[in-house]
Parts: C-alpha cells; sequence; structure tokens
C-alpha cells in the first residue's frame, strides 16, 4: 500500500520532469532550430539501408579529428614554440609532465591513423562512384580537406624540432623554389628568414594550431552539409531518394539515428582497441609514426643520411624523386593531387558503383590502388637501383590511371543496375 | 527625379561601393602579406660573416654559416685544380652558365676571384641537403673516375671542385657562390662584395 504510493509518487515526478524537459526544449525551438536541425541531420536523414564496413570510415575521420584537437589543445600548455626550446619541451611533455606521454602518442599515432582511415574513405568513395553526379561539389571539399590535412601533418611535423623535423621541412620548403619566377623569393617568404630557424618555427606553430585546424573543421562542416544536400550513396550506387513510399521517405532508407549511429557504435569501438594497441604498444610502430632520426635535435649543418617523410606522403615524394629534373619532379607532385580533384569529370561512366561496371575500371581501380601503395613503400627506400625504374614505372602507371580515364571510362561494358539496393553480392 | 535614374544611381553607388570595398579589402592584406617577409631582426643576423683562412692548408677546408647555411672555404692545390680539368666533359653546365648560381667574378673556370681559394654554399641545389667533400681521388665507393669533389648523402647528387654538377643526377644547377670579398689576402667577408668586379 504504502509502496505502491510510492511508486506513484515517483511516476509522477518523472512525468512531470520529462514536462519540464518537454518546456525547456521548445522554449529553445523557439530561438534556435534544435528539433529541427536533430530531424534533419539525424533522426529523419534516411541513408540506404545496405552500407557495408567501408561506410564506417567517415565517422571514423570525425572521431581521429576529436582526438586531434584535444591531445592538441593538451599538448599546446606545454609545447614551446622556440627553436632553443622546442625539442626539450616535447622531451619534458614525454617525460616530467604527468601522462604527458600518452596525450604526446595520442597526438602521434592520431596522425597517422587519420591519414589510414582518410585514404579508405576516399578509396570508398572511388570504388563506389561517390564523386559522381551530383557529388562533384562533395568530393571536391573532401579533397580540400585532404589538402588542408596535409599542410596540418607537415606543418606539425617541424614542431618537436628534430632532425627529420629540420631536414623535412628543408626540403619541402625548397619545393616552392621550383615555382618559375617568383620562387627563391617565396621560399624566403614562407620561411620568414634565409633558412629554417626559429621564425620558421614559430609560423609553422601558429598555422598548425590555429589556422588550419579552423579551416579544418569549418571544411567538415561544410562536407556534411552538402553529403546531406544529396544524400549518402550506397554500395549500390543507387538514388534512394527516387524511390519514395507514401510517407515521402525512400524504400530503402533508414533513419542515420539510431540505426547508423549504433552500428558506428560498433566500428567506434574496433577503432579505438586497434588505436590503443598501436598506443601502448608500438606508438613509433618501428620508426613509421615517429622516424628514429627526429629523437636527434634539429641540426642544420648535419644532414641526415636518408632523409624520408612519413609514410603517408610517400607516394608523392616517389614521384618527386621520380623525376630527374626539380621543376618537373615537383609538378608532377602537384599534379598527382590535383588530378583527384576532376575525378568527378574525368570519369565518363554513368554506372556508379564498381558492382556493376565493366572489367576496364575494376582493372584501372586496381593498378591506382597497387600504384599508390607501391609508390608508398617505394618512397621510403633510398633512390637507388632498381627501386629508380620501378617507381617510374608506377608513377606512369598512377597517371595513366587518371589521363586514360576519359577513354576507358566512356566504352565500359556495364551490368544492369537494379531499381532497389540489395544485400548479397 | 523619376524612378528609372533613381535605380541608375542606386546601381552606381552599389558598383561604386563594392569596387571601393573590395581594393581596400586587397590592400588590408598586404601588411599581413609582408609581415611574412624576413624581420629586420633577421635581416640583421643575416649580415656578412668574416673568414679568416690565414691557418688552412692546402688540400684542407672550412666551414662557416651564413644566414644559416653552410659556407665551405677550400683552399685548393695546383693540382686539385688540374685534375678537375679531366672531367669537364661530364658536367652539366662547366662554364656555369647559370647566372643565378654565382656572381658575375665568380664565372670562370675556377668559380673564384683567387683560383687557389673556393668558396661555395654547402647546400645541395636539389633539395638543400649538405654535399660531403671527399677530395680523395678514386675512392672505392665513388669509382675510379672520381677526382675529388663534393657529394651528396640524399640523393646521390656529384659537383667537382668548384661545385660544379655532373650531368645525370638530380641536382638540377652548380652549387652556389655566394657573394663575398676578400678583405686582405687571409680574410674573406661572406654575403658582401662591395667594390669586385668581373
Amino acid at each position: 500500500m504504502n509502496s505502491g504510493r510510492q511508486e506513484a509518487a515517483e511516476v509522477s515526478l518523472m512525468s512531470r520532469f520529462a514536462g519540464k524537459l518537454g518546456d525547456l526544449v521548445d522554449w529553445i525551438d523557439a530561438r534556435f532550430p534544435l528539433t529541427k536541425m536533430l530531424k534533419e541531420h539525424a533522426t529523419e536523414y534516411y541513408a540506404a539501408k545496405n552500407f557495408n564496413f567501408w561506410y564506417v570510415f567517415g565517422v571514423l575521420a570525425i572521431v581521429v579529428l576529436i582526438i586531434q584537437l584535444f591531445t592538441g589543445i593538451f599538448l599546446t600548455m606545454s609545447y614551446k614554440p622556440d627553436a632553443e626550446k622546442a625539442f626539450a619541451s616535447v622531451e619534458y611533455i614525454m617525460r616530467d609532465v604527468e601522462w604527458g606521454w600518452l596525450i604526446r602518442y595520442m597526438h602521434s599515432t592520431g596522425a597517422s591513423a587519420f591519414f589510414i582511415v582518410v585514404y579508405l574513405h576516399m578509396f570508398r568513395g572511388m570504388m563506389y562512384g561517390s564523386y559522381k553526379n551530383p557529388r562533384e561539389l562533395l568530393w571536391i571539399i573532401g579533397m580540400l580537406i585532404y589538402v588542408a590535412l596535409m599542410a596540418e601533418g607537415f606543418l606539425g611535423y617541424l614542431l618537436p624540432w628534430g632532425q627529420m623535423s629540420y631536414w623535412g621541412a628543408q626540403v619541402i620548403v625548397s619545393l616552392f623554389g621550383a615555382v618559375p619566377g617568383i620562387g627563391p623569393d617565396l621560399v624566403e617568404w614562407i620561411r620568414g628568414d634565409y633558412f629554417i630557424s626559429d621564425i620558421t618555427l614559430n609560423r609553422f606553430f601558429a598555422l598548425h594550431v590555429i589556422a588550419v585546424p579552423l579551416a579544418l573543421i569549418m571544411l567538415v562542416v561544410i562536407h556534411i552539409l552538402a553529403l546531406h544536400e544529396t544524400g549518402s550513396l550506397n554500395p549500390d550506387g543507387i538514388e534512394i531518394k527516387e524511390r519514395k513510399g507514401a510517407d515521402g521517405i525512400p524504400l530503402d532508407g533508414i533513419a542515420f539515428h539510431p540505426y547508423y549511429t549504433a552500428k558506428d557504435l560498433v566500428a567506434i569501438v574496433i577503432f579505438l582497441a586497434a588505436f590503443s594497441g598501436v598506443l601502448f604498444f608500438a606508438p613509433e610502430m618501428g620508426g613509421y609514426f615517429l622516424e628514429h632520426a627526429n629523437f636527434e635535435p634539429a641540426n642544420q649543418l648535419k644532414t641526415p643520411e636518408h632523409i624520408a617523410p612519413v609514410w603517408y606522403y610517400t607516394p608523392f615524394y616517389a614521384i618527386l624523386r621520380a623525376v630527374p629534373s626539380k621543376g618537373l619532379g615537383a609538378l608532377l607532385m602537384a599534379l598527382a593531387i590535383v588530378l583527384l580533384f576532376f575525378l568527378p569529370w574525368l570519369d565518363r561512366c554513368k554506372v556508379k558503383s564498381i558492382r556493376y561496371r565493366g572489367w576496364t575500371f575494376k582493372l584501372a581501380l586496381t593498378t591506382f590502388a597497387v600504384s599508390f601503395v607501391s609508390l608508398g613503400y617505394l618512397g621510403l627506400q633510398p633512390a637507388v637501383e632498381p627501386f629508380v625504374t620501378i617507381t617510374r614505372i608506377f608513377t606512369v602507371l598512377y597517371f595513366a590511371f587518371f589521363l586514360a580515364m576519359p577513354i576507358y571510362t566512356r566504352f565500359e561494358k556495364t551490368k544492369p543496375v537494379p531499381e532497389r539496393v540489395t544485400y548479397e553480392h | 527625379m523619376s524612378e528609372k535614374s533613381g535605380m541608375d544611381r542606386r546601381h552606381f553607388l552599389t558598383v561604386a561601393t563594392s569596387v571601393t570595398g573590395t581594393a581596400g579589402l586587397a590592400m588590408a592584406i598586404v601588411p599581413f602579406a609582408m609581415s611574412f617577409k624576413p624581420s629586420a631582426r633577421a635581416q640583421a643576423l643575416g649580415a656578412p660573416v668574416q673568414v679568416d683562412i690565414s691557418k688552412l692548408e692546402i688540400g684542407e677546408m672550412v666551414r662557416t654559416t651564413w644566414r644559416g647555411k653552410t659556407v665551405y672555404v677550400v683552399r685548393r692545390s695546383t693540382e686539385m685544380l688540374s685534375l678537375m680539368d679531366k672531367n669537364v666533359d661530364e658536367l652539366a653546365d662547366p662554364n656555369s652558365e647559370v647566372a643565378t648560381q654565382q656572381p658575375a667574378y665568380a664565372q670562370n673556370s675556377t668559380r673564384s676571384i683567387n683560383p687557389e681559394v673556393l668558396v661555395v654554399l654547402g647546400v645541395c641545389t636539389h633539395l638543400g641537403c649538405a654535399p660531403i667533400d671527399r677530395f680523395e681521388v678514386s675512392p672505392v665507393d665513388l669509382g675510379p673516375d672520381w677526382v675529388g669533389g663534393f657529394y651528396c648523402p640524399c640523393h646521390g647528387s656529384k659537383f667537382d671542385l668548384s661545385g660544379r654538377v655532373y650531368a645525370g643526377v638530380p641536382a638540377p644547377t652548380n652549387m652556389e657562390v655566394p657573394p663575398y670579398r676578400f678583405l686582405s689576402e687571409d680574410l674573406i667577408l661572406v654575403g658582401d662584395d662591395t667594390g669586385v668586379t668581373a
């Protein structure tokens, strides 16, 4: 009797609380489109029901972005952007700051993780035709994110002021010297000095912690807005918006929340488990995530025996070295990235997903993937034979994928595309 | 005032305001872009440096830094100078025709003011590494045709004892000769060449 009354009192308290919360939401909604936005981007954003694991890397990229922003803020609290103090301040973080080693390793592992998930995310787009009409702008914004990310990684790599930081920056900055006419002045302008100095370090720090992250966050927001305008594609490359039920909801669509948020949580857990594995057992990843030469302070009078950039730049570095001319090498390296922007227009095939495309595209995409990974490996090797010749072969194949694309995609023999999405394939 | 002339006036004002605003914005970028250039302090630290070579033996090299770059000063023996002529056919630019790589007074067969003394920047013209001084003749790793010169460990560029680049290596040009002058027979001022003529 007594407990029954207590229960009734609790229920009425909860409903009163829910009512108060509802009132608060109503109050906010009258002043800010909170419910409207949640519906538009989550509970009533419909994505195809047949996503496979390739569709988790976008969300994972956001997870890594958050890790990088969060750990980065804490690193700036102990780091000193000063040529005299930078190297020591990183060692100070590693040895003296409580848990500093963990925060620093999270940031350095996060950098490599960022590129792993972004490369897989981009490859997903290439496989399933995510860049094709009407998602060209979405692809371009994504490419801008990729370029900003490469700049962010490069700027950040100078900050520990180790040997590889210093000489890597020396090599990359001097590439701008290949610009005809203004080259040498441009290099001086970027460095703010006659060599990579304290001034360069200070400005790279500013760009790394403020300018580029700000641009990245804005680009990511624009990227998601553009995605939600056209809608997500799927492994079948079918526009689900073209077949809607009586309720106006795509027949093959399910709400992003709760269905995909729940699925993405599984991916996030698996990712974080792998991430922690690297973090705790191999934070340097055998010299691939943190290069050994960088544990020595920068010395402008002594070049390391072998300069190689971090793994995520090596495909382009290999292309740079494949050409025995500085200007042409730099041009080809830039072109290797610029061509990716034009993918939506180089590809003339109407069918989007690789599932229904002809053997020519499947062969071309495989060649591209093999060339990219091989160039990545070759960029880490010293520039001697037989590596030089092999690098040149893969460089030709890399460019052939793009430049021959309008031809081999135009005459492609495609399979019929089903009307509704499929699970089995 | 008629309605049409009112619209013309409004259109004119819109264009004029936009143009003025854009011009103002463009000019506002100038100070920010210019702030990226070497500051007064960086320029002061980039002042000329003196090198005393009175104790430099024949066939030896001394290093100094000017504007953060290593400067190599070599006192070449007559034997070194004569050996250098052997490989002239294998050089990419034996006559130092690329004008940006040396002042006019060093555009000669020894790329120097005084043939005995070589002054070059120890910076590989490929990607800025520091070439190593390999003055010995025919070492095992560089082969029997090597008559002494500079070898870049980064990407294998080769230069002779005047910093002239060999053909077929990644470096596109000869090593750079900085502006310099002799204050006395054994005192060099690197970074300033007032009064030196070709």
